[in-house]
């Protein structure tokens, strides 16, 4: 082996060895930058947080629901409807973004749908219980 | 425009639930639904506002020109509607929300980042199949609805549609169903996105035809209910807590009054949703024999009454299809100014929706506390003088009580034969919605008095003069 071969294998090891370097410091800078985005719902799980607050209040729902008094059922069944199209904010963030497509599309037919509900859902009750009067 | 940080919004969405349960804690008593109703008005306030300022939210033209669009409808609709259409307009605003549900799964699917929740067909597993169901119960909810409403307007018929292997069928689409959601989650492909919302809605189909219009007030709770779930699938795909505890205040208000209502038919709410009962059965043959029945004139009513020292109205359906609850109000005001203890008893499955007849009452001015509930009213029937049924019939049926072959048998009924006499204004002998025959008509201190209810009114009125 020639002493310019030799340099030529030491020139190549060395180029190999930075890329290698260069690699592992890429891997290390990946791991760790996905580190503190992971580490904030590491502690629990999302979905075990909905289901907390869903169970929590299915017992509120339950607990309110019977003290209504019968004859406030039907603008029981108006509000709730009324309320239940609060789905409007998940349609308010399809339609939001600046440039135009299908969600922002989708977004826009659910914010009107999700307003007539709201709209006609509140008026009606509120003029179901304008109604209800004591003797006069 | 205003941004406001993640930490804020999730309070100002707390505070919107909060509004949310003070309006229906406020629905306890007349009294306090008005200022109720105003939590639930601010709550939405609130929600819709904390939204639009989400840095997520850029343009609002759009958002705008939907709210405008989609709040003159409502209103318009809100102020014209009749109170006797009610349980329809309900019913529509019902597919409402399921569409809307669909509208905000489709929207998430083809961008989740706006959520984010992942890109374009590569969206978490726990994702996918929250967001399959609030797609599934808005599609069920939308198609079930529009069936309701359309029994309850008139547009189909009511009668309850069976067909051989119905239940068989709707059970295999049930299970391809879930068969789909799985496929979704393996390869999420825009094909099998579509196919859930297909085989949904015709589920929502099937899942109501069977189920009668007698039904009806079982069906349009149970909706409420679905409405309340899909609201909950969305929220659990946006993380959003807001939509998960409305959602399930939604849901249980939904399956409280459906369990209520089945309650007040004695029928298990498997029995309803299998379907098959009752329908439009103006019963033609039902045979009522040679046996006698004694019926009277308006003026014969108005001489009973008005010698009576106490008098309870039983209003039904019929009272209120036949638009005679401004007239009997003033039967019933004529009465007291005479001394008569007039009362009003009201069957929970009175009308077509969950206290329907309370608000046609209210409409009628008649005061609240003049209008009992069955448990509170009861046991007066037998020191009462006249029960005058209008518009009722199943729900005074005494074999509930005695006749364990009757449809009907267990159904808790006002007890209107204890009464000293009982007037009933019907147009004819036909049985009621149930198809079951009443024996009271023979009795012996029952008076019928065939003529259409508003008209009888208007005659008693006169005779009272």
């Amino acid at each position: 082996m020639t002493p310019e071969q030799l340099i030529e294998r030491a020139n190549r090891l060395a180029e190999e060895s930075r890329e290698l370097a260069e690699h592992s410091a890429e891997l290390i800078r990946q791991a760790t930058s996905g580190v503190p985005e992971t580490a904030s719902v590491a502690g629990i799980d999302p979905f075990l947080f909905g289901l907390t607050v869903l169970v929590l209040s299915c017992f509120v729902g339950y607990y309110v629901v019977w003290r209504v008094t019968p004859a406030l059922h039907s603008p029981l069944m108006s509000v709730t409807n009324a309320i239940s199209s609060v789905i409007i904010v998940g349609a308010l963030i399809a339609a939001g973004p600046a440039e135009m497509n299908f969600s922002q599309i989708m977004g826009f037919f659910a914010v009107v749908l999700a307003s007539v509900n709201i709209f006609g859902g509140f008026i009606v009750t509120q003029r179901m219980l304008s109604m209800f009067r004591k003797k006069r | 425009m205003i941004h406001i940080s993640e930490n804020l919004s999730a309070v100002l969405y707390l505070v919107s639930g909060v509004c949310f349960i003070l309006a229906l804690r406020g629905l306890s008593s007349p009294d306090s639904a008005r200022k109720g109703n105003l939590f639930g008005i601010a709550g939405m306030v609130i929600a819709v506002g904390t939204t639009a300022a989400l840095p997520a939210v850029l343009s609002y033209e759009v958002i705008i020109a939907g709210i405008v669009i989609g709040g003159a409808i409502g209103t318009l609709i809100a102020r014209k509607i009749e109170m006797t259409a009610l349980p329809q307009l309900v019913a529509a605003f019902h597919s409402l929300v399921g569409l809307a549900a669909c509208f905000v799964a489709a929207a998430a699917f083809y961008r989740p980042e706006a959520y984010g929740i992942g890109r374009f067909l590569d969206i978490g597993t726990a994702s996918l199949i929250e967001m399959s169901l609030g797609l599934a119960i808005g599609a069920v909810t939308f198609t079930g609805s529009i069936i309701a409403f359309g029994k309850l307007q008139g547009l189909i018929s009511g009668a309850p549609l069976v067909f051989p292997g119905q239940h068989l069928l709707n059970a295999v689409l049930g299970i391809g169903l879930v068969a789909l959601v799985v496929l979704l989650v393996q390869v999420q492909s825009e094909v099998t996105f579509w196919s859930i919302l297909a085989l949904s809605l015709l589920i929502g189909v099937l899942i109501i035809v069977p189920i009668g219009g007698a039904d009806m007030p079982v069906v349009i709770s149970m909706l409420n209910s679905y409405s309340g779930w899909a609201a909950c699938g969305i929220g659990f795909t946006l993380s959003n807590s807001l939509l998960i505890i409305t959602g399930a205040l939604v849901g249980s208000s939904g399956a409280i009054l459906s369990y209520i209502m089945c309650k007040g038919m004695n029928r298990s709410f498997f029995s309803v949703i299998l379907g098959g009962f009752g329908g439009e059965s103006e019963a033609a043959g039902v045979s009522h024999g040679d046996r006698a029945i004694k019926s009277g004139s308006a003026e014969d009513a108005a001489f009973i009454m008005e010698n009576a020292s106490s008098v309870i109205i039983v209003p039904g359906y019929g009272m209120a299809v036949a638009q005679a609850q401004h007239t009997l109000r003033e039967i019933g005001d004529i009465l007291r100014q005479r001394g008569v203890n007039v009362r009003y008893a009201i069957h929970p499955v009175a009308g077509r929706m969950p206290g329907h007849m309370n608000v046609l009452l209210a409409e009628a001015n008649v005061p609240y506390d003049h209008v009992l509930e069955l448990e509170e009213i009861n046991r007066d029937f037998p020191q009462t003088d006249v029960a005058f049924v209008i518009g009722a019939n199943d729900v005074t049926n005494p074999a509930a009580k005695t006749d364990p072959t009757s449809p009907i048998y267990g159904m808790p009924i006002l007890d209107v034969e204890n009464a000293r006499t009982v007037l009933f204004v019907k147009r004819s002998l036909a049985s009621g919605y149930a198809g079951v025959d009443n024996e009271l008509f023979f009795r012996d201190n029952t008076m019928m008095l065939f003529a259409d209810a508003k008209k009888m009114c208007e005659e008693i009125v006169i005779s009272l003069g």
